[in-house]
């Protein structure tokens, strides 16, 4: 281990392993190393008995929830935009051909205690039964001002200058009531508060757009989400891999792994068991950095498992149920997230639903009431509350380049944003997903 | 009867065994006909294709890209793998205690119906003068014959034994595998450009 290394990234998480695979790719020679003797870190997929032991239930996990090892249950459940800039990331370095994904059933936001399933398009918002008659016109109407819109051409903007008008505004434009308003900012936009409503129009356009996008972007999606089989757990080990496979080295059970700084403070090397491996920068989530970190909020995360699918979805095997802030009288949004046996992370017979939202109050197991009451009957339920840490600095001063925690949404769009600008900040250069080509030579025969 | 391209069934198969012991050159052997005396560490090459279309079967060939170095292989690596390979060096006994400990974790971890093949590399080095071969020959068949592995020893380097060891493996394939994309999984790999829902003809 007495080497010395261009980057060291500690922890094995989602974000340090697409950025350790995209660094390798870059002829960056690359220590990548985790505390665990397993791949993951916090966004690892955990078998019953490890979920058991880790919730700090005694004994062993009762028969009835059937094999340990047919659970790859995620940390962080987040499904993946079919058309977005994860997808990009994995088309261009070819690592989509150590995974394999299905698409997601179906996509819902509840509106007064009901589930619905979310309108995304002209057609669909036509037939949905969250409108009125002239309300789904005046929906469709903005459907197709978006699924129409190019950002360079102005023919497609119809004297609408989305980078002056507020979201509110193009709202108003088009007459769309508040419910309308609610599901297209939360369900398809999936911002995560209202915020947004007075900020530049075209942030949220661009973002129903993807939705739309993702929905058409492979034949027959019912949603615009895909899901890895035996879960997100299988990214991490993917991208290890595209590392590895570039020159990368891999050290796994380094519990007493401590960043080691010179005399002005930055990061020059990685010490464990007696040994120091040089480096020019450190890159890693935040548990690896201490004091150089702050707590921004909680999340709190409910992992239920049923023998049945979700009520009102359809009989779906796979979901997500956005529960508008404003719904449940809450200032941020409830997500849950559905998964089964059909995308391998479940015995047969069984569903895994998470429920999670940012933590409000002092009991952050009662929070989450409004999304446990859509599930059904629950088999077997654990609770957990995990603080959302954020870096004091970009690393430009001190070369560590840390990355922030994981939120409660159920979607990956702000984590790839986050390994962008990491990566951004790391190489001085953009990472460029515009294009699908391979930035990696085809090694197939 | 040629079978069609279409039909060929893909099979995963992982290379196991100890750095060194010549998982890289044995593949390298089979897919392309190549040897190389200074083999670098698998760098860049960690997956390759070969079909065998006499056996109506495609091997997709994953190495280990230098994970095995520290124990850092990703359970991903053996999960739906058709057959495996483990791999030592017939002049290190090491290496054998080594690939026996593969065997183990692939009877832990593994799927129970993968074919696994024991293959004892470097049978050049012991050709004729057998004084640094640390692994009886004996000794590695009766250990393969006790765990139901297909024992061969091979030279990467002389071309002895590597078609016949990755052709036994395509006879032993179940026929009638389950194939490894299984319906609904989405081909992200898949470029054309989706059709705008709002181009459909309204009904």
């Amino acid at each position: 281990m007495d080497e010395e290394y261009d980057a060291i990234v500690l922890g094995t998480g989602l974000k340090e392993c697409i950025i350790s695979g995209l660094l390798s790719v870059d002829k960056y020679k690359v220590l990548h190393m985790d505390r665990n003797a397993y791949y993951g870190g916090e966004s690892a997929s955990l078998s019953m008995s490890q979920l058991w032991e880790k919730c700090g239930n005694g004994g062993s996990p009762p028969a009835s929830l059937g094999a340990n090892r047919d659970y790859n249950i995620d940390m962080v459940p987040k499904f993946i935009m079919a058309n977005g800039q994860l997808v990009r990331v994995l088309i261009r370095t070819t690592v989509t051909r150590y995974l394999e994904f299905k698409a997601v059933d179906g996509s819902y936001v509840v509106n007064k205690g009901k589930v619905n399933k979310v309108p995304a398009t002209d057609m669909e918002a036509l037939r949905s039964s969250l409108m009125g008659v002239f309300e789904k016109r005046r929906a469709r109407s903005f459907f197709i001002y978006v699924q129409e819109y190019e950002e360079k051409d102005p023919r497609t903007h119809k004297g609408l200058d989305l980078n002056t008008m507020t979201m509110a505004q193009v709202y108003a434009h088009f007459k769309l009531e508040p419910m309308t308003i609610e599901f297209i900012g939360h369900a398809l936009a999936l911002h995560r508060d209202d915020s947004y409503l007075d900020k530049p129009a075209l942030e949220t356009v661009k973002k129903v757009k993807l939705y739309h996008d993702s929905l058409v972007r492979y034949p027959d999606l019912r949603s615009p989400y895909i899901y890895p089989r035996y879960g997100l757990g299988e990214l991490p080990q993917a991208f290890a891999r595209l590392c590895a496979v570039y020159g990368g080295t891999y050290m796994l059970n380094k519990s007493d792994a401590e960043v080691v700084y010179d005399d002005n403070g930055k990061a020059v090397g990685v010490k464990s068991e007696g040994e120091t491996a040089k480096c020019k920068f450190v890159v890693g989530d935040p548990s690896y950095f201490s004091n150089k970190y702050k707590k921004t909020g909680e999340v709190v995360r409910a992992v239920c498992i049923l023998n049945h699918p979700i009520p009102n979805t359809d009989n779906a095997h796979s979901t997500q149920i956005i529960l508008p802030q404003k719904q449940i009288g809450r200032r941020s949004d409830m997500y849950v997230f559905c998964c089964s046996y059909a995308h391998c992370v479940a015995p047969q017979g069984k569903w895994i639903a998470f429920v999670s939202t940012t933590v409000e109050t002092q009991n952050p197991e009662a929070e989450l009431a409004p999304g446990l009451a859509l599930l059904g009957p629950i088999e077997e339920r654990f609770v957990q509350v995990t603080p959302i840490y954020e870096p004091h600095e970009d690393g430009k001063s001190d070369n560590c380049f840390i990355s922030k925690g994981y939120d409660a949404s159920t979607h990956f769009e702000d984590t790839v944003n986050d390994v962008i600008d990491l990566y951004q900040r790391i190489t001085g250069k953009v990472l460029d997903l515009s294009s699908e080509d391979p930035m990696v030579a085809n090694t197939e025969v | 009867m040629m079978p069609d391209l279409a039909q060929q069934q893909s099979a995963k198969l992982v290379l196991l065994g100890e750095m060194g012991s010549g998982k890289s050159s044995l593949v390298l052997r089979f897919v392309k006909g190549q040897f190389f005396d200074y083999q670098e560490s698998t760098i860049g090459a960690a997956f390759l294709t070969k079909p065998l279309p006499e056996y109506n079967v495609k091997f997709e060939i994953w190495d280990t890209a230098g994970q095995e170095r520290y124990h850092s292989l990703a359970p991903m690596y053996y999960r739906g793998a058709a057959a495996a390979i483990i791999v030592y060096d017939v002049t290190s006994a090491d290496s054998f205690v080594r690939a026996k400990n593969w065997v183990k974790e692939l009877q832990r971890t593994g799927n129970a119906n993968m074919i696994m093949a024991l293959a004892g590399n470097k049978a050049d080095l012991v050709k004729g003068d057998s004084s640094s071969r640390q692994v009886p020959t004996e000794e590695a068949r009766a250990y393969a014959d006790e765990h139901g592995l297909y024992f061969v020893e091979t030279s990467a380097k002389e071309a002895t034994n590597v078609d016949e060891l990755f052709e036994e493996i395509a006879k032993r394939l179940p026929k009638a595998e389950v194939p490894r994309q299984s319906s609904g999984s989405v081909p992200l790999e898949q470029t054309q450009p989706a059709q705008a829902s709002s181009s459909k003809c309204c009904s």
